[in-house]
């Protein structure tokens, strides 16, 4: 992956496989820290899966047996000296309050960093890849600044039977997302 | 600086539409989005499908959406384009090659084959 945001993109989809209802994703920018927490309330993973999630020969996937999804973000992470963590706790064990948190760290200062990169696209897909549901949060911490966005006040604004997806609101979307962002630079 | 109130006007010009489309889009257009199709590159293929589609105003004949890995990592970037029981996959694309599509095949009807899987 050659940006940090085609990660977060990548990663989020499994929070949408996993029945999500509730998705929010942090991003969080300190002087040459940067970390991104992917926060679900979706079926979550058994104690089992979890330590076999990080091998590329466990996937979910159904069309082959590789899923390079969370190794890749392992060794990205890791090459900058940052880490990967991942707690989990599955629909069966904890019926109230299941759910997984994906936090990922990365020195921004280290030649390995990806730049995060395209921010913009990566919200914008999620948010078409959930015309109704589940609802997304997105927060950007940068330094004291703060961007954030909640499909729930959209859906506010646009009534019950407008998706997300439309292209004009999603055109809409992408420029004030671009407005957001360029705030907090 | 943009405001959420401005989207209540896209609700507004959206309650006409929405009863005319009912009867569902001619076009589906799915674009790869899994790990093998973002590493590709589908996320600026996909932005340049959204961007022409308004652009093009086909928003009442074509109906976007994302779809996992459907085995030709390879091939990625991938996107399916559905019309009846007609299916054409495209393979390999660009942002310019995506432009190209939707200009020929969803606003013309004229596939361009030579962007397909079956031409490589």
């Amino acid at each position: 992956m050659k940006e940090l945001s085609l990660n977060i993109l990548d990663i989020a989809q499994n929070s949408f496989k996993a029945e999500a209802e509730n998705i929010a994703l942090e991003l969080l920018e300190e002087g040459a820290l940067f970390t991104f927490r992917i926060t679900d309330d979706g079926r979550g993973m058994t104690p089992e899966f979890l330590m076999r999630v990080m091998d590329p020969f466990t996937t979910t996937r159904t069309t082959r047996k590789v899923g390079l999804g969370l190794p890749l973000l392992k060794m990205a992470a890791e090459a900058t000296g940052g880490e990967l963590k991942i707690v989990s706790k599955d629909r069966e064990h904890y019926p109230e309050d299941h759910g997984t948190v994906v936090t990922a760290t990365f020195f921004t200062d280290h030649i390995d960093c990806p730049p995060l990169g395209d921010v913009v696209s990566t919200v914008l897909l999620l948010i078409q890849s959930a015309p109704f549901s589940p609802r997304l949060s997105y927060t950007h911490k940068k330094n004291g600044e703060e961007f954030s966005l909640d499909t729930a006040e959209l859906h506010e604004q646009l009534g019950p039977d407008v998706p997300l997806d439309e292209p004009e609101v999603l055109a809409f979307l992408r420029d004030y997302l671009t407005e957001g962002e360029a705030s907090i630079q | 600086m943009k405001t959420l109130a401005e989207l209540s006007a896209i609700r507004e010009r959206m309650k006409s539409k929405v009863s005319v489309r009912e009867g569902g889009n001619e076009y589906l257009v799915k674009v790869g989005m899994a790990t093998c199709g973002i590493a590709a590159g589908a996320r600026p293929v996909m932005s340049a499908l959204l961007d022409e589609v308004s652009a093009q105003h086909l928003e009442e004949t074509v109906h976007v959406s994302q779809t996992g890995c459907i085995g030709i990592c390879q091939y990625e970037p991938v996107v399916e384009v559905f019309k009846g029981d007609e299916k054409f996959t495209y393979v390999k694309m660009t942002p310019e090659k995506m432009k190209e599509v939707v200009d020929s095949h969803l606003k013309d009807g004229k596939p361009l084959y030579q962007y397909t899987i079956g031409s490589m």
